[in-house]
């Protein structure tokens, strides 16, 4: 483990930090992109964590930020005021946010050579905000994973320990934001894939209620649970990327009308104004979230937080979401379903890689046989058989109503809470290849986070402190489009922990990204290959 | 057939359900704004992230679409749903971009519901299963590149445009019946709007499950969907030849297989395209980019008072209220451009005869619009017309919107023809010349000089000089040759250059005999 070191750069500043430097002229847009860009390309090899590095388009939007700053500072204080806010500051995005003439692969060999010829909804957001857009990161193939191990692009480190997964499916945002490659990163959560990563690496992640962020342009994964989301280094940075992401999209039709707030300027502005918010706010421990197979020192560092929460004035109350042990089931034949029908579209026929074998159906099988992963093609084949004639009611429709009971459980719950506070992830960050030989092992690292997604209510994992060197997440859960609420509680615990050792230290193999003798994630996890070989095999 | 065994007609009963799929005429396509106007542009050209089914893009319903198949509902007296809801329809196939067709599996837009027509057998009514909003494929198009190779492209233009598709219960018993429902349904489709409908660009696809049973029993025999009969006339004819089909597969003691069979128009016969070995799991489930559909009641209402006047009731409104015969209020009520001409002459002119009218519109009018065609058969697309006067046109006819007949010069013509200011034949030049130029009926008489002359004193100076001139023919009349009479009533015709009011002629001409006689 390393101490805090150098406030001179630029790199290390949190992203409402850099947006007031910029503002106030001590950096420029251009040195803080390059700076960036300088690390991404210096310590990538030994992390993996992007998949696409955009310098051209990064220096160009930064070169754009300046000339702005230049002309705003001219027009005097209320030209600076009308500036957006993210202006200059740079951002990660999920290989599977489409952005208009560049590559866009969600982590499969099947999208290799695809160019987006459209913008999604976030990343007009982004730009109309003025962030600046440093390249894509790395994931596991269509968002399907936990480990960010099924990428098609080989597996990402967690800059904790780069033995260790960071966690997925966006793991290469949660370890670009982790590793200072980025201020902020985007996301997208079906299942736990923001808060898991973000628990994994220590990171700050939100994932909204399901209709705040447009999915317009986002590679579908499980239409019916994807959501769009931040991360950041803290519950400020990510609750003011929210702000920019958030709100109605005519073109998802799924997306909500309902008003976004300025989550950042609705925080605490002090940590004695955050620990004094915490004063009367009930917080719901769920019983079913301590669940079997949770390391004994996670559950430790998660009692722990629930603890100084109450000691500051929160009321903690233990409450029942009986329906809990059924989300995973339910889920995994909900999500393939969505999946096997929104994965149909890749055929080679009108982009991505194609491959040719005679007639149509040799065509398909050829694409999609050599075009898919393992663990993509286990889910369309368990989404199609849960769909297909017979099967239906009572697979598919069963869930459905098993899902509207998760859903009852927590509308419950939040009669008598105001928000749940529970565990993010059972472990902390796994070795490659752990869970690879075992599916079920590996889905449930979401067992905490799934049923959130089953429910639409949004979720925030917040660090609360470290297992063994490796950083443990404490989550807030919410009622519908009470993200407001959870980005306070997420600050008032900062707010409230500000002082604890934990907090100063930095990502322990952040040197070894310096270090041309480290292995890449590929060579490490080459035990993790012959898993997924092996399970590849079976398949 | 051989003369002792009974026609297959009366020894087995055919069942016949069929499936129509309509595009609906909205600006934009179902789920994009993509244009809907996809007749004359190029490949491809009409196209989107939605409509092409990339990655990410997501679907946004059109309500006008969702409009007009409430209205077709309304109209056919279905049942509405408070909420419906959109499902995905799952294959694979190069036409269907994202793999997957959003359609409604079990909770229509409409349900139910029935559609009244007259068959040559007296009038029959069909029962409607349902009506469902989806969208349509893109077009495959086969062809053989230049170096000789089979290839397939794809037009991605139709993918994505709404269809309606309407399904009627098993209720048909004849070819005939068949092919009248599914004109019917069009000529509704047309007077509410919802769809230009045209089968032989696509824009209506009418498919029939067909199969036999002996007379009396009640179980379904083995079903055969036969498809591609781009006319009506295709339809009656391929239900007709499969119905013998089958029936001569059913004397011979073979067993139908359940098929889809494709209907060749050029060799008059139907072909296996593929034998249905089991059902399809299209795997439909709900579709998750789209909520529930909710319909508005206030919605609902509003789109039940825009209804216009149903072509069954303006039927029966023509007999009961105007008069006019059976045929002709079916003749004109089945092309849109004729009623519209018939309404609005009547409008212009309220005190005209109905039935005349019907006649000018039922003979000059649609004469004009269709030469040698059928009438009150139109398969074209329904243009509208400048002069609210359009017609969907046939084969080797025009189209209405070609036409410029004025109805307020239409009431004015058949005012002269009543008034005996213009000759029966000679109308028809002039409204011939009116329909082609748009010219007023006045100026038309005024140039050509075709008014009718009905001066009695100009026309008695005429018959004197005829009556001197052909001695030999008044002394045949007077030895009691009547047939000379209409010799010299030609004469003064021609002498009049036809101008003259004929009946006039016949009663002066008698009157001058008779006096010359005295």
């Amino acid at each position: 483990m390393t101490a805090a070191v150098s406030t001179t750069d630029p790199t290390r500043l949190r992203a409402h930090e850099m947006a007031r430097a910029l503002r106030a002229g001590q950096l420029s847009a251009r040195e803080l992109t390059e700076a960036h860009l300088g690390l991404i390309e210096r310590q990538d090899r030994a992390m993996n964590a992007w998949s696409f590095v955009d310098r051209e388009g990064a220096v160009e939007a930064a070169t754009q930020a300046d000339e702005r700053f230049d002309g705003a500072r001219r027009a005097g204080p209320e030209g600076l005021d009308a500036l957006p806010p993210l202006l200059g500051v740079p951002v990660a995005l999920k290989d599977l946010v489409l952005q208009r003439g560049r590559p866009a692969t969600a982590g499969s060999r099947i999208l290799q050579g695809f160019v987006s010829p459209y913008d999604a909804h976030i990343t007009e957001r982004l730009a109309a905000a003025g962030a600046v857009v440093l390249g894509r990161t790395n994931m596991d193939e269509f968002a399907m994973g936990s480990s960010t191990e099924f990428s098609a692009w080989g597996p990402t480190g967690n800059p904790w320990d780069l033995g260790r997964v960071p966690g997925g499916s966006s793991g290469g945002s949660a370890a670009a934001v982790a590793a200072f490659h980025a201020p902020l990163g985007i996301g997208t959560d079906t299942g736990g894939s923001i808060r898991q990563p973000a628990a994994l690496t220590g990171t700050v992640g939100l994932k909204p209620t399901y209709g705040r962020v447009s999915r317009y342009g986002i590679v579908a994964f499980a239409s019916s649970l994807d959501q769009i989301g931040p991360f950041g280094r803290d519950v400020r940075d990510a609750a003011m990327l929210l702000s920019v992401l958030a709100g109605r999209d005519e073109r998802d039709s799924t997306s909500a009308d309902i008003p976004v707030p300025d989550y950042a300027a609705e925080l605490p502005q002090s940590d004695e104004e955050g620990a004094a918010s915490l004063h009367g706010v009930r917080l719901g421990l769920p019983r079913q979230y301590f669940v079997a197979g949770m390391e004994p020192d996670v559950e430790a560092r998660v009692r722990e937080a629930v603890d100084v929460l109450g000691q500051c004035g929160a009321e903690i109350v233990e409450v029942d979401l009986p329906h809990t042990d059924y989300g995973l089931a339910t889920y995994y034949i909900i999500a393939p379903a969505e999946a096997s029908a929104n994965l149909a579209r890749y055929d080679g026929i009108r982009y991505g890689s194609a491959a040719r074998d005679g007639d149509v159906l040799g065509d398909y099988l050829a694409t999609r046989g050599g075009g898919f992963g393992t663990e993509v093609k286990r889910r369309i084949m368990l989404g199609t058989y849960a769909l297909s004639a017979g099967y239906y009611d009572a697979y598919y429709l069963k869930a459905q109503k098993v899902r509207t009971l998760i859903k009852r459980d927590f509308d419950r719950a939040f009669e008598s809470v105001d928000a749940l506070v529970a565990p993010t992830s059972p472990t902390v960050a796994f070795p490659f290849g752990a869970r690879l030989s075992d599916p079920v092992s590996m889905y449930l690292s979401d067992a905490c986070t799934l049923p959130v997604n089953m429910a639409g209510l949004p979720g925030l994992s917040v660090p609360c402190g470290l297992s063994n060197g490796l950083p443990v997440g404490l989550q807030f859960i919410g009622a519908a489009w009470d993200e407001r609420r959870l980005f306070r509680l997420g600050r008032a615990y900062e707010a409230i922990t500000a002082s604890a050792d934990w907090r100063a230290l930095e990502p322990a193999d952040l040197p070894a990204l310096d270090d041309p003798s480290t292995p890449s994630p590929a060579e490490r996890s080459s035990a993790g290959r012959a898993a997924l070989d092996s399970a590849a095999a079976a398949v | 057939m051989s003369g002792a065994e009974a026609p297959a007609a009366t020894r087995y009963e055919a069942v016949i359900g069929i499936e129509i799929h309509v595009q609906l005429r909205t600006l934009s396509k179902m789920f994009c704004g993509c244009s809907a106007d996809v007749a004359s542009a190029p490949p491809n050209s009409l196209t989107c992230p939605v409509c092409l089914g990339l990655p990410g893009a997501l679907p946004v319903i059109n309500r006008e679409a969702v409009r007009h198949v409430l209205a077709t509902g309304l109209a056919i007296g279905s049942r509405i749903l408070d909420i419906t809801r959109w499902d995905r329809k799952n294959y694979f196939y190069p036409d269907l971009p994202k793999g997957y067709q959003i359609s409604q599996y079990d909770l229509p837009l409409a349900s139910g519901g029935s559609l009244a027509f007259d068959t040559s057998q007296g009038p029959t009514s069909v029962s409607i299963r349902r009506a469902h909003l989806e969208e349509d494929t893109a077009r495959l198009i086969h062809q053989v590149d230049p170096d000789g190779r089979r290839v397939s492209l794809v037009d991605f233009n139709r993918s994505g445009l709404p269809l309606m598709e309407i399904v009627t219960e098993p209720d048909i018993r004849s070819a005939e019946a068949a092919r009248r429902y599914a004109e019917e349904l069009r000529l509704l489709l047309l007077t509410i709007g919802a769809s230009d409908a045209a089968l032989e660009n696509g824009q209506m696809r009418v498919e029939a499950n067909v199969s036999l049973r002996p007379v009396g029993q009640s179980a379904f025999g083995t079903r055969v969907e036969v498809k591609n009969m781009n006319s009506f006339r295709s339809v009656e004819r391929a239900i007709g030849f499969e119905i013998a089909r089958q029936a001569r597969a059913l004397d011979a003691g073979e067993t139908l297989v359940q098929e889809t069979r494709g209907w060749d128009d050029g060799r008059a016969m139907t072909y296996r395209m593929r034998i249905k070995e089991d059902s399809d799991d299209y795997r439909y489930f709900p579709e998750p980019d789209l909520p529930p559909l909710r319909t508005d009641p206030a919605w609902l209402e509003t789109i039940r008072m825009g209804l216009p006047e149903l072509p069954a009731t303006r039927r029966a409104r023509y007999q009961a209220s105007l008069g006019l015969t059976p045929y002709d209020a079916a003749v004109i009520v089945g092309d849109q451009g004729a009623t519209r001409l018939f309404e609005n002459t009547l409008a212009a002119d309220p005190s005209l005869p109905a039935k005349k009218v019907a006649n000018w519109v039922t003979g000059e009018y649609l004469r004009l619009v269709k030469p040698g065609g059928s009438r009150g058969d139109g398969e074209g697309g329904g243009a509208d017309g400048a002069a609210g006067a359009g017609t969907g046109g046939a084969a080797g006819g025009r189209s209405g919107s070609e036409l410029r007949v004025q109805p307020a010069e239409l009431a004015h013509l058949v005012r002269a023809v009543e008034t005996r200011k213009l000759s029966g034949t000679n109308a028809k030049e002039v409204f011939r010349r009116h329909a082609e130029t748009g010219e007023s009926i006045a100026r038309i008489v005024a140039s050509t000089g075709l008014q009718q002359i009905s001066d009695e004193t100009a026309l008695r100076e005429a018959v004197r000089a005829v009556l001197e001139a052909h001695p030999a023919a008044v002394a045949d009349v007077r030895a009691g040759k009547g047939q000379a009479v209409g010799f010299l009533t030609g004469q003064v015709m021609k002498q009049t250059r036809g101008q003259a009011d004929p009946t006039l002629v016949q009663a002066l001409l008698r009157d001058a005999l008779a006096e010359s006689q005295d």
